[in-house]
């Protein structure tokens, strides 16, 4: 008698093939119309053949532009990137700071909590003009464009986190003597670091969204600034790598600040159902 | 003078009276184990001994000093759940009080004071058993470990009065008889002080020197609001007989079923 479907597992081998199988349909079918399309005209730009991405990849990111003398593809990268590790950064810093502290000290609640909440409401898209009015069309407009984007946000769940550390222990921490100082340092930080990290990853799809669009708005550089650009001449040979190479940036990062949350709080792994 | 004294001690929270005017007094090195029908203010009770609230009129009284209202130094708590630090080691639960007192910009300790309180509380974490699993982490440790660990993290700190709210009604019956050995054994090493609430009627007439019964002494049908529970019985531990034990047993349950009762109606 065969199981339930819902009982049967796959086994690790199985499981990788059928988790690459959908990746590859898709470039197969990708490739199919691609070719289609070429056959009927050869210019056509809308699903360019795989060799006109090795060629544009290679102009773009292995020989040096003629016009600036760099490599364009990294010199975006390094830009989107620097711009996306400040932001998140200093947003995770924010979402610390202010979220322990609406969250522990009532005092600070009462005054904070009513204005954060308005502000995270406020579209972060609606204010991009005004960003850009106060601080210039440079770098600090598209980082704040970011953090007024995510901080919010991590202010409110990193107070919901800490309001969920339980009684019992904040309790038990004044029995041992601990002040308030000591509560926050030693019994509240240290709880809601892995949690700001898990936010943090739920934010990344955000971050990424502002960055591409401040990009696209005002910039000389980036990875948004550049796909925006090409599209000018519908130079998907161009785009659609860029947009390859963004998915797999912010695959990366995500990884990275998992292993690094695990490695750093087994506690905290070990007894949660990983996702 | 008595150690802990009550005087007149009320509690209501707008119009639901929990405790009416508790009077009693109790010596150093007591062992008091309270039971009663749920919904009988015994956690209140505890509360207030706690100091996470207090007294709405009367007062307790710890060395003839009033009970501050907040919890602190002199009163340990183990809860039922929850009352370890889920982020640290067992050997850091137990270090963490030693640290807060010596360290007050960073709570945390280095060198040669690092060094001394571990020993202390290397000493603590034998007391209790869990030498083997000092470097484990809480989720890593059975119930049974988990409360002999929050006993640990209590015990250094020499609390004047310990309170213990339920802590063993999570556990296996097998485990629970060896936490009350332990229980027992701390108690007389350390000449403690406890105030034990337990729905395990058994267990109050086995631990302690003294069994509490909360319980309403008046009840309204109409009302069942309108009056509190106060203490109806303040038995020496070991010198009553089995008749009291049924009559307690028996007692308890008419007010259970009361209670019920009166959440059936109001639910329905």
């Amino acid at each position: 008698m065969p199981r339930r479907l819902i009982n049967r597992q796959p086994s690790k081998p199985t499981r990788v093939a059928l988790g690459i199988l959908p990746f590859l349909m898709l470039i197969a079918i990708y490739m199919m119309a691609s070719h289609q399309r070429l056959l009927e005209n050869p210019s056509d730009k809308l699903l360019p053949a795989m060799s006109s991405f090795a060629n544009s990849i290679e102009r773009m990111a292995f020989s040096e532009n003629q016009r600036t003398g760099t490599y364009l593809f990294w010199d975006d990268t390094v830009s989107s990137m620097q711009r996306i590790c400040i932001a998140v950064s200093i947003s995770a810093f924010i979402g610390l700071l202010f979220g322990v502290a609406n969250g522990a000290i009532p005092y600070i609640r009462a005054k904070l909590s009513p204005l954060i909440t308005a502000i995270s409401l406020i579209p972060p898209m609606a204010i991009l003009p005004i960003l850009f009015i106060v601080f210039g069309l440079g770098e600090l407009a598209k980082v704040m464009l970011i953090v007024i984007g995510i901080a919010p946000f991590l202010i409110r769940d990193m107070q919901q986190r800490t309001l969920e550390v339980p009684a019992e222990q904040i309790i038990k921490a004044q029995t041992l003597g601990a002040n308030s100082w000591h509560i926050i340092l030693r019994v509240i930080v240290p709880q809601v670091v892995p949690r700001l990290i898990s936010s943090v990853r739920l934010s990344l799809g955000s971050a990424w969204l502002f960055l591409i669009a401040a990009e696209a708005i005002a910039s000389t550089e980036g990875l948004g600034y550049r796909i925006f650009l090409v599209r000018r001449y519908l130079a998907m040979d161009i785009i659609l790598p860029y947009v390859i190479w963004i998915t797999f940036l912010a695959f990366v990062f995500d990884f990275v600040l998992k292993k690094t949350s695990q490695k750093l709080f087994p506690w905290f792994h070990g007894s949660l159902k990983e996702s | 003078m008595p150690y802990i004294a009550m005087k007149n001690v009320s509690k209501e929270y707008g119009d639901q009276v929990v405790l009416e005017r508790l009077n009693n007094r109790v010596e150093q090195g007591e062992f008091i184990t309270i039971v009663g029908a749920s919904g009988c203010g015994k956690t209140t009770f505890l509360k207030m001994l706690l100091g996470t609230e207090v007294p709405s009129r009367g007062q307790i009284l710890l060395e003839n000093q009033t009970l501050s209202p907040e919890p602190d130094e002199n009163r340990g708590i183990v809860f039922q759940r929850y009352s370890v630090f889920p982020h640290m080691t067992v050997l850091q639960n137990v270090l963490f009080a030693k640290e807060v007192a010596q360290s007050s910009l960073l709570g945390r300790l280095f060198g040669a004071k690092r060094k001394q309180a571990m020993e202390q509380s290397l000493s603590m974490i034998e007391a209790v058993g869990l030498s083997h699993a000092q470097n484990k982490y809480p989720h890593e440790l059975s119930g049974g470990m988990q409360q002999r660990l929050a006993i640990a993290q209590s015990l250094i700190k020499k609390p004047r009065i310990l309170l213990l709210d339920e802590p063993f009604g999570a556990l296996d019956p097998g485990i629970r008889k060896d936490m009350h050995k332990l229980v027992l054994k701390l108690w007389r090493q350390y000449k403690l002080t406890i105030f034990m609430i337990t729905h395990d009627i058994k267990e109050g007439f086995y631990l302690g020197t003294r069994l509490w019964v909360f319980d309403k002494i008046r009840n309204d049908p109409h009302a069942p609001n309108a009056y509190g529970a106060a203490i109806t019985y303040d038995l020496p531990v070991g010198a009553c007989e089995a008749k009291v034990f049924q009559e307690i047993d028996q007692n308890l349950s008419k007010t259970n079923t009361a209670q019920k009762n009166i959440g059936e109606q109001s639910n329905g």
